[in-house]
């Protein structure tokens, strides 16, 4: 789960870790009277979305006034900002960030990510702030630097002194600010259950003074259940509707760009379906992973959710019934199409428990499902019935 | 012969008395394997499934004999139950829980090393988010379904259930059967990792060859490709799931993410075949691909 960046300065504000002065607003009004709290000459506006990126699209702009941030902030809120992280589609402002503007004397970068080869939490560091990780990476990987963290000795002091020199922070001033906000980010990390901090860049302002000036946050969707402080910050409007609708039935779907609705139980099963479609020249409109125990009402909820889609031409239902029954998985789709009254082609491949049950239930139906004998033979199915029907 | 279990493995259940325990305690005893009873903490000395069901591990292992655990805990819990089965001296546990928080299985891994340091237990933890460890006939130790298996000579590891079951399938219309299957488990941070198995794999003298089907996200399909280059006599057929897979989502797993382009499934599988691996680009021509392996290896 994601949030947005104040929400992230606040609770590393919370763990004593120094972010300007600022707060959130969701109106003109709201944002004047936030820039005269704070005070100063200078702000920044910066629209609260959950994609990076924001700089280059527009969404990040300094104000020289009070009006000006009220001005700014009318832009902002409601227009729809396109990052290459956030598709073509782009995402509507609905809040902005009003802080005080600071001097950036350098920028640093510095993240806590679950590196899954040591299977540990891992510093990340760079001196190049203020770009991204993948592109440093890419161009001078000599330039990034690791630490690893031992999970029952935590972060040391001496790690931290490591990491900061080797980033150029080697005077007592900025070394002994460096190792305390690596600490309490470890900590934060650690307590919240966290799958990623990034703080880009981590700024050095007037005074010597390090500060976080972006802060990124992804947690652990699977230890929410321990942290309802950080659930609640989740905000659904930030994600794809149809996902969050999906979730509530305990069914995981992920909408992409083509025509062929895929209904499939397994993640690996599902991408595979996915890839077999591909390689057969047509292209999933998304992936759906049904889980073990596809009861009749989940498979009717799955197909519901795909059609929802306008541009899905074709469904291709791909079950490997383990624990599941094939002659329930049948029986939940004759349900589905009876009670969603569905008019498009549905190619079906049954495989496993009761595989011969399922088969003739569907076929005593009378109803037009297309049977595959395997996942070849169903891809082929159902990328012919959308090419027929475009022909 | 086989690897990690087999017909001699004594296993007992974790959460043996719930419904889910319950049911595949059930099925693996239909298929013939060796349950000798579980642990409920709280129902210790009372019986289930006409077997003993006991408060810990350690009275369990000490009262049985047993050395495989399938651990049947809730997500919440299972990483404390992997790390009980590793103190009471279980040779493999398997957990097949969906939904542990990473941070536990950070823990857990870095639990199993302690142990192996202070006092050489090696104790292979299998999952989480797996259908579990079979082989064929002997010993079921998971949820997997028992009657799409057949005793036979391929080796069998993979990330995904399902997938596992697909491949499994295609092998079993071409009259292949397997030795072992070991599923490895869909989160970022798991017990075993692919070059274990590949590992143990080789070492056993009844397996031809091994299946190895991976997903997008994370290092560990190049790098057993690399160790198999290097270690490796017996053939190695790959897969990678997510060919078309958006980056930056997580595709159901945990782990199946794209977040570099190291990370892609035509990435992987390129390395996997400049590395000399048989890769199967296609999930429908997995089974044929095994196929291929074996007649230019001359295996029949």
């Amino acid at each position: 789960m994601n949030i947005h960046e104040y929400q992230a300065k606040e609770l590393l504000r919370s763990y004593g870790v120094a972010v300007p002065a600022g707060n959130v607003a969701f109106s003109d009004s709201q944002a004047q009277a936030v820039a005269e709290q704070i005070g100063g000459q200078k702000w920044v506006v910066k629209a609260q979305i959950h994609a990076g990126g924001r700089g280059k699209a527009g969404g990040v702009k300094v104000a020289d006034s009070i009006e000006e941030v009220g001005r700014l902030t009318d832009d902002m809120i409601g227009m729809t900002l396109v990052t290459h992280q956030t598709g073509p589609q782009g995402r509507i402002v609905k809040r902005v960030l009003i802080e005080e503007a600071s001097d950036i004397q350098d920028e640093l970068y510095l993240s806590f990510v679950i590196d899954r080869a040591s299977q540990r939490v891992t510093i990340v560091a760079s001196r190049e702030g203020g770009t991204e990780i993948e592109e440093v990476a890419k161009r001078s990987p000599d330039k990034i630097i690791t630490e690893t963290i031992d999970p029952a000795l935590g972060l040391a002091d001496f790690q931290c002194r490591k990491v900061a020199a080797a980033l150029g922070m080697n005077d007592k001033h900025r070394m002994t600010q460096l190792v305390r906000i690596m600490k309490r980010l470890y900590r934060c990390f650690r307590d919240k259950d966290a799958l990623q901090v990034e703080i880009n860049p981590l700024a050095q302002v007037a005074g010597e003074k390090l500060i976080c000036l972006d802060a990124k946050f992804n947690f652990d969707d699977n230890a929410l259940y321990r942290h309802p402080d950080i659930n609640e910050l989740r905000d659904l409007e930030e994600e794809d509707p149809k996902e969050v609708e999906a979730s509530g039935h305990d069914l995981n779907y992920i909408a992409l760009d083509g025509d062929i609705g895929c209904i499939v139980n397994g993640a690996g099963l599902a991408m595979a379906t996915m890839d077999a479609i591909t390689l057969h020249g047509g292209r999933p409109a998304n992936f759906l992973d049904v889980g073990g125990g596809a009861s009749p009402e989940k498979v009717t909820n799955a197909c519901r959710i795909v059609m929802e889609d306008p541009n899905v031409k074709a469904l291709l239902i791909n079950i490997f019934a383990g624990i599941n029954r094939c002659d329930w998985i049948a029986k939940g789709l004759i349900q589905a199409y009876t009670t969603l009254d569905i008019d498009l082609p549905m190619v079906v491949r049954l495989a496993g428990t009761n595989v011969e049950a399922g088969r003739k239930i569907l076929e005593d139906s009378k109803l037009p499902f297309l049977q595959a004998d395997n996942l070849d033979d169903a891809a082929a199915k159902a990328v012919a019935t959308v090419k027929g029907e475009q022909a | 012969m086989s690897i990690f279990v087999n017909r001699q493995s004594k296993v007992i259940f974790q959460g043996f008395t719930g419904q889910h325990a319950t049911f595949h305690a059930e099925e693996a005893i239909k298929t013939g394997t060796q349950v000798v009873g579980g642990v409920t903490p709280g129902k210790g000395g009372t019986t289930h499934l006409g077997l003993p069901v006991f408060d810990t591990v350690a009275e369990a292992v000490r009262e049985t004999g047993a050395d495989v655990s399938a651990i049947f805990v809730p997500p919440a819990f299972a990483a404390d139950a992997i790390m009980e089965a590793i103190d009471a001296g279980i040779k493999v546990a398997v957990s097949i829980a969906d939904g542990i928080p990473v941070q536990d299985m950070i823990r857990v891994q870095r639990y199993r090393q302690v142990r192996w340091e202070t006092e050489g237990d090696t104790c292979l933890v299998i999952g989480p988010n797996t259908p579990g460890i079979i082989t064929p006939r002997q010993c079921k130790v998971g949820i997997m379904p028992a009657h799409i298996y057949q005793p036979g000579r391929i080796g069998v590891v993979s990330r995904s259930g399902t997938l596992n079951y697909e491949a499994v399938e295609q092998m079993t219309a071409l009259g292949l059967g397997q030795s072992t299957s070991v599923g490895i488990g869909g989160d970022p941070v798991n017990g075993t990792d692919f070059v274990t198995v590949l590992k143990a794999f080789e070492k056993d003298p009844d397996t031809d060859a091994v299946v190895m089907i991976g997903e997008i996200g994370g290092p560990q399909e190049v790098t057993a490709a690399r160790w198999a280059r290097d270690n490796m006599k017996k053939p190695v057929i790959g897969f990678v799931a997510g060919l078309s897979a958006p980056p930056g989502r997580r595709m159901g797993h945990a782990g199946a993410i794209i977040a570099g382009e190291d990370d892609t499934a035509k990435a992987k599988m390129d390395v996997m075949e400049e590395l000399g691996l048989y890769v199967a680009r296609n999930p429908a021509q997995i089974g044929e691909t095994v196929m291929r392996a074996l007649r230019e290896n001359g295996i029949s």
